[in-house]
């Protein structure tokens, strides 16, 4: 939404405040300046000036010299305009004057352009006579001005040389661009805006007094209105204007239309533009020769109609959108757009005009699925105030008969079943006072509401609302009008009062802190990744058709196939991030992300889904699969889970390699995975180094992570170390030697260290040998030798069932 | 003569000493003097041939002297170890300038530092941190925040749907309604999480980014107290210095409804590139909870009142941290994340 100074001052005369003051005051009171422009903006001494003479360039066949009365003097201008002729009024930039752009218009120079006399091709130029878009405008707006060529001042203007130019050609203006907020459907319009600038700036507030009675006819002779779906149309407007007489539409009109960025068409086009701009209702006119029947029907289309509308586009209908019938067919989409057998063409002679008010989601859903908004879709979709209809209607009728534009027939044909009211709200000063922590005398708040045009009901105590002001419902609301005039910066800052809470962090939250805290210390830089993917996916991480990581969920209006499935597994967002730092040629990298999956209980989604935090990692270079693995350990040490973990290389995860993979076990359940990833995969994310992945469920740390160690005091009784060398099938693993050691060793065995690994020419082939140091301690005594000697037999023993065999 | 004998042989040793270069040398002359076959032991063997009533008067001698070179040699060590560790240290010295052996440590995301500064700044104020699903039902994201159906604020926010009532959440602003159907006032809160938008990608745009939800509610909270906490919170966010300023806005689930804007804290307000000029830069939305929202959460709204606001927490890292490309923050790339 916009509007032009000289606009808001046609309904707020006294308003007199530069463009900043106003943009601050106004935000300030609600109605939200997102930016405002000076039409005038590097527009400097710009005067008009009268051809007096026009001769050839001695020199250049494309150039002339013109003699030009400027008023206080003559001057003589070079130029290479082909549209000049003598006595034409044209704005004339003077020596040392500015003008806001080239004349082949496009984007304006920050600074404008600066203009000097000078020679061309050795004859003096004094000036420079100016297109419309040297001045920084379009033939849009001033549509009279030529294309190619010097602006003239045509018979609509009273100017003679010397005159301000840019005053005549009405630049001396301000637009300001509005952020309007969807509760305020009121300010989709000037009027509505010059009402808040009125009350904020506390001005007289002037409205225009619409007043049509048009001629001893009247319009019911005329037409006839039917709305047969009353619950997307409350109301009908119909008025019939005859003699239409098509001319341009004044200059004060054109200039505000074009400076609110409508062009300017004709009298009768303008004149509705103008209305839908002032009032914010739209306004169709139907060319009434068309319409058969003398009958208007307002009624939903059926499914599978189709309908061209008036910019020559055959529009498919359903059942959902409200059609404006007449006698026998279509003549318009209701609230978007007129049809092509009826709109108003250049012999027009007898017009419809409807001013209506259609069900604004309706519209907007209708709008939608025709891909087709307009300015008056935009409007209804808001959701008006069928109270505006009546008075528009009148008001373009009034502006038709002022501008001679036409004939109005007498009376208006209105449909209006229901009429919308305002709202009775309690008032409640010393409510509104203790809500909003301020003193506020109640006449203070009560003259704030006159401006807004609310009564006040003393009697009641009861505040009345306009229709207009849909957004009004209760106090709070009552609350909000009184501290945008009060003024937020007004109200007093303190701080909240009563009972104290704790505040803190979830168990969670700590535990995902952790995890963070580990990462970034083993050398890990947090990533963040989408939680939508690719279905691609799946195949991308040798996923098979049966796996149950497919049942994602799928988003029903995606923005693309690449977005459209909720993450079931996390890897997809770590490896795409170091494929990207891969193919910049990054060395290595090392992220993290702890974000969460999306797990449906059943699908389609009848409930939530399980939503479930993951610590991912992943890197390439600088590592393998035991640095990773050291990682996992670190952090489950660090968040208390201090039993032992033991790895199950049997585990079913397609996107690792198979001999270098390994779920995570914890208490015999699985807390994650780790592994190198399968190169098939490496392959399919373009990462052209071994890279380690490690996952661990959050949710599964959260049930058995514990904060608070307990210290189990230092034993100072002496340790014995005593070395195991074995040679042992290469197919066992050292963690089920491990096992057996830690098992057999008992209390006695404090720990167990591999410390060597040997496969080579000294060992049979098929075997390898493994070196480990283990030691011995007790917490009340000195060991002897022979408890020693005891817990090494069983030691032994259950190795030999491993077929281990010592070395000598 | 057996004196004689000592003082020379006293003499002797320390001469050694004086001339002995290092602690091998030491020991030798230990060894020469004080040893079993050493002179010190040959002249205790010579007592044989002295009168009985003059050997203690002898031994005396002889272990004053060997006294006396046990400590010239136990000085004489020191000497020398002192000056090896001299020469030691010398050898060692090394080049401080060379460069560092760093353990790498990772990086923190710029959201997650952002966040942990509003973390911190609202816990110090008695508010807990929550959660909430980030896929959410119709209801928790519009419905019960005084945004029916068919209400253009949905449309507004392009929301992602699974199913019709099954939707990705598009404000963190749910939480609220959790919360207070959960717990009794006084309640404050906030609530740090993902939110989803169908906005394509861009430098300002992303369809997931991150809002921080807060709330509180009690008697007698107001306007005031909004102002005065958001205050607080903008200083201990952006520095001290930091001013302030409350638009009036428009929000379906508040009532009055503001945007904050603080103090340009690049250019302290004079205008910059960083606030367009402005000297302000937006910050939040806030406002006091809408007394529909809570009675549709089972709250009294005479009883009880509340503030609520929202941060978008990619718009505080952007700013923060002067990062100009939203996509730089879902990339990944390390030599981004390198500078955090």
């Amino acid at each position: 939404m916009n509007t032009v100074y000289s606009w808001l001052k046609a309904y707020v005369p006294d308003l007199d405040v530069t463009a900043q003051e106003y943009s601050d005051a106004m935000t300030l009171s609600g109605t939200k300046v997102e930016y405002y422009t000076r039409l005038d903006r590097n527009l400097e001494k710009i005067v008009v000036g009268k051809i007096l003479k026009i001769e050839k360039h001695p020199d250049a066949d494309h150039l002339v010299i013109c003699q030009v009365d400027i008023g206080e003097k003559q001057i003589q201008i070079v130029t290479g305009a082909a549209n000049v002729f003598e006595g034409a009024l044209v704005p004339v930039v003077l020596d040392g004057g500015k003008v806001a752009g080239g004349h082949e218009g496009g984007p304006l120079p920050e600074d404008g352009i600066r203009i000097h006399s000078g020679k061309l091709r050795g004859v003096k130029s004094e000036g420079m006579m100016c297109s419309i878009e040297e001045l920084g405008s379009s033939r849009d707006y001033y549509p009279e001005a030529p294309e190619n060529g010097i602006y003239i001042f045509g018979d609509g203007f009273d100017v003679k040389p010397g005159d301000d130019a840019v005053e005549a050609l009405g630049l001396h203006d301000v637009v300001w661009e509005y952020e309007i907020t969807s509760n305020r459907v009121d300010c989709y319009s000037v009027l509505g805006i010059a009402r808040e600038a009125a009350a904020t700036f506390g001005k007289k507030f002037v409205p225009p007094v619409p007043e049509a009675k048009g001629n001893e006819e009247k319009a019911s002779d005329y037409i006839s209105v039917d709305i047969k779906d009353p619950d997307l149309c409350s109301r009908y407007c119909a008025r019939i204007v005859k003699n239409i007489r098509l001319a341009p539409s004044p200059q004060w009109m054109q200039r505000r239309l074009a400076a609110s960025g409508i062009r300017p068409i004709n009298n009768l086009v303008d004149i509705t533009n103008y209305v839908m701009e002032e009032y914010g209702q739209p306004m169709h006119a139907y060319n009434y020769d068309q319409i058969a029947g003398k009958k208007i029907i307002v009624s939903r289309a059926q499914d599978g109609e189709t309908f061209e509308t008036l910019d020559g586009q055959e529009r498919k209908l359903d059942h959902d959108i409200l059609m404006i019938r007449d006698g026998e067919k279509a003549v318009g989409i209701a609230g978007i757009m007129g049809g092509e057998n009826s709109k108003i063409t250049e012999d027009v002679h007898t017009v419809l005009f409807e001013a209506a008010c259609f069900d604004g989601t309706n519209i907007r859903l209708s709008a939608r699925r025709l891909g087709l908004r307009t300015e008056a879709s935009a409007k209804f979709e808001k959701g008006l105030d069928p109270n505006t209809a009546q008075e528009a209607i009148d008001r373009a009728c009034q502006l038709i008969e002022e501008l001679g534009c036409g004939e109005a027939v007498g009376g208006t044909v209105d449909v209006y079943k229901k009429k919308m009211e305002g709202h009775r709200i309690p008032f409640r000063p010393e409510w509104i006072n203790h809500f909003l922590g301020t003193n506020i005398p109640e006449e203070t708040m009560i003259s704030y509401f006159g401006p807004l045009a609310f009564q006040y009901d003393a009697k009641a105590r009861e505040v009345i609302t306009p229709s207009w002001r849909q957004d009004m419902k209760q106090e709070a609301d009552l609350a909000e009008e009184v501290a945008r005039f009060y003024g937020y910066a007004n109200i007093p800052t303190t701080l909240p009062r009563g009972e104290s809470t704790s505040g803190g962090i979830s168990f969670k939250h700590r535990v995902e802190n952790t995890a963070r805290e580990v990462a970034r210390f083993c050398g890990f830089s947090q990533a963040m990744t989408y939680s939508f993917e690719s279905p691609k996916v799946f195949d991308r991480l040798l996923l098979p058709e049966n796996a149950p990581e497919r049942q994602a969920i799928q988003i029903a209006n995606p923005l693309g196939e690449d977005f459209s499935i909720m993450r079931t597994l996390p890897l997809n967002g770590i490896l795409t991030s170091l494929s990207t730092n891969y193919n910049r040629r990054n060395k290595d990298a090392a992220l993290f992300e702890l974000a969460n999956i999306y797990i449906p209980k059943a699908l389609p989604l009848t409930e939530l889904p399980d939503e479930r935090m993951q610590f991912t990692l992943g890197f390439y270079g600088g590592g393998d699969f035991f640095t990773m693995k050291g990682v996992i350990e670190e952090f489950l040490d660090q968040v208390g889970m201090r039993e032992r973990v033991t790895y199950d290389p049997n585990c079913n995860r397609p996107y690792l390699h198979p001999g270098r993979k390994a779920d995570v076990i914890y208490g015999g359940e699985t807390i994650g995975y780790l592994g190198e990833l399968h190169p098939a995969v490496c392959d399919n994310y373009e990462i052209g180094e071994r890279v380690y992945i490690a996952n661990i469920d959050i949710l599964k740390i959260v049930e058995r992570a514990s904060y608070e160690p307990i210290f189990r005091g230092i034993v100072n009784f002496p340790a014995v170390t005593r070395d195991l060398s074995l040679t042992v099938s290469k197919d066992i693993a050292a963690g089920d030697i491990e096992t057996a050691i830690l098992s057999e060793g008992g209390d006695l065995l404090e720990s167990c260290r591999l410390f060597d690994i040997y496969e080579g020419s000294q060992i049979q082939s098929g075997y390898k040998s493994m070196a480990y140091s283990l030691t011995f301690r007790a917490k009340d005594h000195t060991l002897s030798d022979e408890e020693i000697q005891n817990a090494m037999n069983r030691i032994l023993e259950a190795l030999k069932k491993l077929g281990a065999q010592l070395r000598g | 003569m057996i004196k004689d004998t000592l003082d020379k042989i006293r003499q002797e040793a320390l001469a050694k000493m004086e001339e002995a270069g290092d602690m091998d040398r030491l020991n030798e002359i230990r060894v020469a003097y004080l040893g079993k076959k050493g002179e010190l032991t040959k002249v205790l063997k010579g007592m044989r041939d002295v009168a009985p009533e003059d050997r203690p008067k002898i031994g005396q001698m002889v272990n004053g002297t060997r006294a006396e070179i046990e400590q010239k040699l136990e000085d004489a060590k020191k000497t020398i170890a002192s000056r090896e560790r001299e020469r030691r240290m010398r050898a060692e010295k090394i080049d401080v300038t060379l460069p560092a052996k760093r353990i790498r440590v990772g990086h923190s995301h710029p959201n997650t530092i952002a966040l942990e500064e509003v973390e911190r700044i609202f816990t110090g104020m008695g508010y807990q941190v929550v959660e909430g699903p980030e896929v959410e039902t119709d209801y928790y994201n519009f419905e019960a925040l005084n945004i029916p159906a068919n209400h253009p604020a949905k449309d507004e926010q392009d929301t992602f749907y699974i199913t019709k009532d099954i939707l990705l959440r598009t404000q963190t602003s749910g939480v609220q309604v959790h919360v207070m159907e959960q717990q009794k006032p006084p309640i404050r809160m906030i609530a740090p999480g993902r939110v989803f938008r169908a906005d394509e990608v861009d430098a300002t745009h992303s369809p997931s980014f991150h809002q921080i939800e807060g709330l509180v509610i009690d008697k007698d909270i107001t306007f005031a107290d909004l102002k005065g906490t958001l205050a607080e919170f903008a200083r201990q966010l952006f520095g001290p210095d930091t001013k302030v300023k409350f638009r009036p806005h428009h929000f379906p689930f508040t009532e009055p409804s503001a945007e904050m804007d603080v103090t340009c804290f690049k250019c302290g307000g004079k205008g910059c590139r960083m606030c367009k000029g402005e000297g302000w830069i937006e910050i939040l939305g806030c406002g006091m909870v809408h007394p529909n929202v809570l009675r549709m959460s089972g709250i009294d709204p005479e009883e009880y009142t509340g503030f609520a606001f929202g941060v978008g927490l990619e718009r505080i890292a952007l700013l923060k941290y002067e990062i100009d490309d939203m996509r730089l923050l879902y990339e990944n790339d390390i030599r981004f994340l390198n500078q955090f």
